[in-house]
């Protein structure tokens, strides 16, 4: 019945035996144990499933574990690199980008994926790239700012100059 | 050991501190539900009704029980067997945990498979087999209180769907008043049945330990305390033997403040199988079955004068409850604080009556993003109040202006006998028209009605409710509605602070660090702040209605005090002087006229623990109650400006402003985050949601490709002010702010949609607004496209 696949995940190799019908949502919450990638729906409406593909934004809920066999993934565990945030994650600590967390990942995803194929994207553009993310709680203005803040800090380079080490406390900008 | 003396004023209140919650969510690290994993554990799935309204001629297990994996399956007639076939609502009515006999909406609870696996359970809840005999269906909530309506609530001596009748306010002198009165405008307005929809859907784990007799339930809840004393009285256990741990919550807005059926079969599953038992429901479970809001069919009437002085206020209600009166409203209000509609005006006189009904749909009511039916209440007045500008031909934001209360006659007691607590209308008013250039917008909207083009302006000037208790007024199944704070301050100077109230994005774990951060003169990051487990935080009620602030922020500012007041104590040794020798200035204290000499918090807390003086308990902690002396009355101006296009009906949004009033404001960029997410909410309504079911009772948006949540692309773009009217009693001076811009929102969207056309002879439009009523309308206006 089960079907061995290999899939990378933040550069990690994954293995396992798994049912076909096995949601590639699913594989990377419970097989590879990374519960930052959400569940918000059973219709690919919500976007909390959103990781990257093989570079592309994509919904792990509407995708099969098998399908995803010798794929490389990017979630949002692998954004901060040796404890420093990346700069997505900064910006939307400072713009207050997210209230209960639970669409974050899925937003972190989408907007790092439209922010490394344009590097400098309208506000307007932002809001098409996450229009697949739905969110409850902020009603998108700190997110869509989030993401124009993070564009402005990758193009400076200025997310590692400039970084603020995981604690809290400091006003934000 | 003096201090040194640092230069700036220690203030932690009302500075825009990034949130202490945020890296934990931001690196994925976040707990929520579906992220625990217990050994051992099985999992569960519900099998629902497909009908409406039938019976229950028999079900099979015996196929599920074949299923590789399942472990058990449960029906009503095992429950009823456990005492458990029902469970009391809030509302002094029972409600179905499993079928039994009948069901009565769609969607409903009939039977857990529970397994190894989850899809072990879902393939075993497939194979459970249940024969339906349908029954009629009662879906009209006026049709439900005709006389050859089918009677759906048999367990019920009451032979009849409807429920209840409440009434508030003076009958005799409000008919009074419409009698003798100049003018009189009277509509129908309905508020839409509408979802709260978190993000995250409801579910739990139970983990039930035979040996120790002992509960643990892992859920997705808004009041933890308050499930574990229904848990208790509900499923015979006793409550010290249950721990209820909410972990982080994926948004609530009300939702997850019901004990749902799902919850008390997953601790039976448990005790039945030994081992911990997950249900996470899918968003079609939640969508369908867990608690509505709204559903309110409202008839309003203002008696005012020629000149627009308003003089009293008529309301008669038709609430529809679905199968079970399972709404979530404190004891002795059945519809909540709904008789706040009298808003922002003086009314010399009010009648309000709500009935309330039995349908075939989902049980709910829940207070969404809303204080308690105070949203259907506000939408309602100020609906109202623009009908009635528009009979008087009067500007909406003069017939505002003339009847608002005024800052003088404050604390105002409404008719139906609220006493609000501080208010600068006027002020707000006025500080609201300037900012949005309010005389332009209507010079520009005169200018294009006379091209033929559609613009609309809309103002809501609402007046929220919040902050249940005072415990006078309010409990919930007896319990009154305080809420508590517990801090301890360690050796070292840092701090943790527990709480009754459990947060769901608000930012609790900010906000309280920085009132208790100001009152003991700390930084925010020494102080640690933790909800949501009942083993571990002192009892309180949960966090909805926007309470947490009105409640447990005031329960954490007394809480400190009481603190300090034994810190002075310790001062006071240290310093070597008497206790009414010292001050407290800029977070520490220090010798009157000798600022020198001074100790800080770290200091004392220090010497608390290694020096106390002699007599004084050692230790530094301290718990606080806090029973409110009142509500606190938050409130704002809202204004929309939209545009309509002639040849689709859709209606742009172009500005929307709201100027809220929430006296002090403890974390500004929070509070703003607050603000957009529920305009945005209010957006949703207004134009896009409503439950609707079909003749037999289908549920017809039961996801989110069918019920609308608006995305980054619709979503308008927010502008935010305030004006600051602090509350006389709450001790920081605070409102609460989450649930006004749900509140408020939805009045200036629909009044702004009404002026726009008000024109054409419209005087009112039913949300949502879609654009099919709205090109309706056009079309049958014979406007041109």
């Amino acid at each position: 019945m089960g079907h061995r696949i290999a899939v990378t995940i933040n550069g990690q190799r994954y293995e396992a035996e798994v049912e076909p019908r096995l949601l590639l949502v699913h594989f990377i919450r419970e097989v590879a144990g990374l519960t930052g990638t959400h569940i918000g729906c059973d219709t690919t409406s919500c976007g909390a499933c959103t990781v990257i593909l093989n570079g592309k934004p994509i919904k792990s809920c509407t995708m099969f574990a098998v399908q995803a066999d010798g794929c490389e993934i990017r979630t949002v565990e692998g954004l901060a690199q040796n404890g420093e945030l990346h700069p997505i994650q900064k910006a939307f600590w400072e713009c207050h980008g997210l209230q209960c967390g639970y669409c974050t990942p899925g937003m972190l995803m989408a907007g790092v994926a439209l922010l490394e194929r344009n590097p400098n994207p309208t506000e307007e553009e932002v809001r098409r790239a996450i229009s697949g993310n739905l969110c409850r709680c902020t009603g998108y203005q700190n997110i869509v700012k989030s993401i124009l803040r993070a564009a402005e800090m990758m193009r400076e380079g200025a997310g590692v100059a400039s970084g603020s080490p995981v604690g809290s406390g400091s006003p934000a900008q | 050991m003096s201090a040194t003396l640092t230069e700036s004023p220690h203030r932690v209140l009302g500075q825009p501190i990034k949130r202490k919650e945020d890296p934990r969510f931001l690196t994925g690290q976040g707990r929520y539900l579906d992220d625990i994993k217990l050994p051992n554990m099985a999992y569960m799935a519900i099998v629902r009704s497909p009908y409406a309204h039938a019976r229950i001629v028999s079900i099979n297990k015996e196929p599920a029980l074949a299923v590789p994996g399942v472990l058990a399956v449960i029906t009503g007639e095992d429950l009823e067997k456990l005492g458990l076939a029902w469970m009391p609502t809030l509302n002094g009515d029972q409600q179905m945990v499993l079928a039994v006999g009948k069901v009565l909406f769609q969607y409903q609870e009939v039977a857990a498979v529970i397994a190894t696996s989850r899809e072990a359970a879902y393939d075993g809840a497939a194979a459970v087999e249940v024969e339906y005999d349908p029954l009629p269906v009662v879906v009209d909530p006026f049709k439900a209180l005709e006389p050859d309506a089918p009677i759906l609530r048999e367990d019920r001596k009451e032979k009849t769907n409807h429920i209840w009748r409440w009434e508030s306010g003076d009958k005799a002198a409000t008919d009074k008043a419409f009698a003798e009165a100049e003018v009189v405008i009277k509509e129908k307005i309905r508020f839409p049945r509408v979802h709260p929809a978190p993000l995250e859907p409801c579910g739990c784990i139970a983990d039930y330990n035979r040996t120790k007799n002992h509960l643990t339930l892992y859920v997705t809840s808004q009041a933890p305390h308050a499930y574990r004393t229904v848990l208790a009285m509900v499923a015979k256990l006793p409550e010290h033997q249950i721990r209820v741990i909410s972990p982080d919550v994926g948004g609530g807005f009300g939702n997850k403040v019901p004990v749902y059926p799902g919850y008390v079969v997953a601790v039976v599953g448990s005790m039945l199988t030994g081992r911990p038992v997950k249900w996470v429901e899918t968003r079609t479970e939640n969508l369908a079955s867990t608690h509505f809001a709204r559903d309110y069919h409202m008839t309003v009437e203002i008696a005012a004068t020629r000149e627009g002085q308003v003089k009293a206020l008529r309301v008669h209600t038709v609430a529809d409850h679905g199968a079970f009166d399972a709404q979530a409203v404190p004891s002795k209000w059945p519809a909540g604080l709904f008789n706040i509609c009298t808003g922002s005006y003086t009314f010399e006189a009010a009648h309000v009556v709500v009935d309330a009904v039995y349908t075939n749909k989902a049980p709910g009511g829940v207070a969404h993003r809303c204080s308690f039916r105070v949203t259907e209440a506000s939408y309602l007045i100020e609906r109202a109040m623009d009908i009635l500008a528009q009979e008087l031909k009067m500007d909406p934001a003069e017939l505002r202006r003339k009847n608002l209360i005024p800052a003088d006659k404050f604390p105002w007691k409404s008719p139906t006998g609220w006493v609000y607590d501080s208010g600068n209308y006027h002020h707000t008013l006025d500080y609201a028209l300037n900012l949005i250039g309010y005389k332009e917008l209507r010079k520009e909207q005169a200018e294009k009605r006379a091209r033929g083009e559609l613009m609309g302006i809309g103002i809501s000037f609402f007046t929220e409710i919040v902050g249940a208790g005072p415990s006078k007024h309010f409990d919930i199944l007896g319990i009154k509605m305080f809420d508590s704070a517990e801090i301890r301050v360690h050796p070292t100077g840092k701090a943790i602070v527990r709480l009754g109230t459990r947060h769901q994005g608000q930012g609790h774990e900010t906000t309280y660090a920085q009132i208790v951060a100001e009152e003991l003169g700390l930084s925010p990051d020494d102080v640690l702040v933790e909800e949501g487990d009942t083993d571990t935080a002192p009892y309180g009620l949960g966090t909805y209605a926007s309470r947490s602030t009105p409640t447990s922020g005031a329960a954490a500012a007394m809480c400190a005090r009481r603190i300090r007041e034994k810190a002075r104590k310790i001062a006071a040794h240290l310093l070597e002087c008497g206790e009414h020798d010292l001050e407290w200035v800029d977070g520490r204290f220090q010798v009157k006229g000798a600022p020198h000499q001074s100790v800080t918090m770290q200091q004392i807390a220090f010497a608390a623990y290694t020096n106390p003086p002699p007599g004084l308990e050692p230790g530094l902690e301290a718990t606080f109650y806090y029973d409110p002396p009142n509500l606190t009355f938050p409130y704002g101006c809202y204004i929309a400006v939209v545009d309509i296009d002639k040849g689709t009906g859709e209606v742009k949004v172009r500005r929307f402003l709201a100027v809220d009033d929430c006296g002090t404001i403890i974390n500004p960029m929070i509070v703003q985050g607050q603000v957009h997410g529920g305009l945005t909410e209010g957006f949703a309504i207004a134009f896009m949601q409503d439950i609707v079911f079909d003749e037999n009772g289908n549920n017809l948006v039961t996801n989110f490709t069918e019920y609308m949540l608006p995305t980054a692309v619709e979503t308008p773009r927010w502008e935010t002010a305030h004006t600051v009217t602090p509350s006389p009693h709450h001790p920081l001076g605070a409102k609460g702010v989450g649930e006004s811009p749900n509140v408020g929102s939805p009045a200036a969207f629909v009044n702004a949609v009404v002026d726009a056309l008000s024109h054409l002879g419209v005087r009112h439009i039913d949300m949502p607004i879609t654009r099919e009523k709205v090109w309706r309308i056009l079309r049958n206006a014979g406007i041109d496209e």
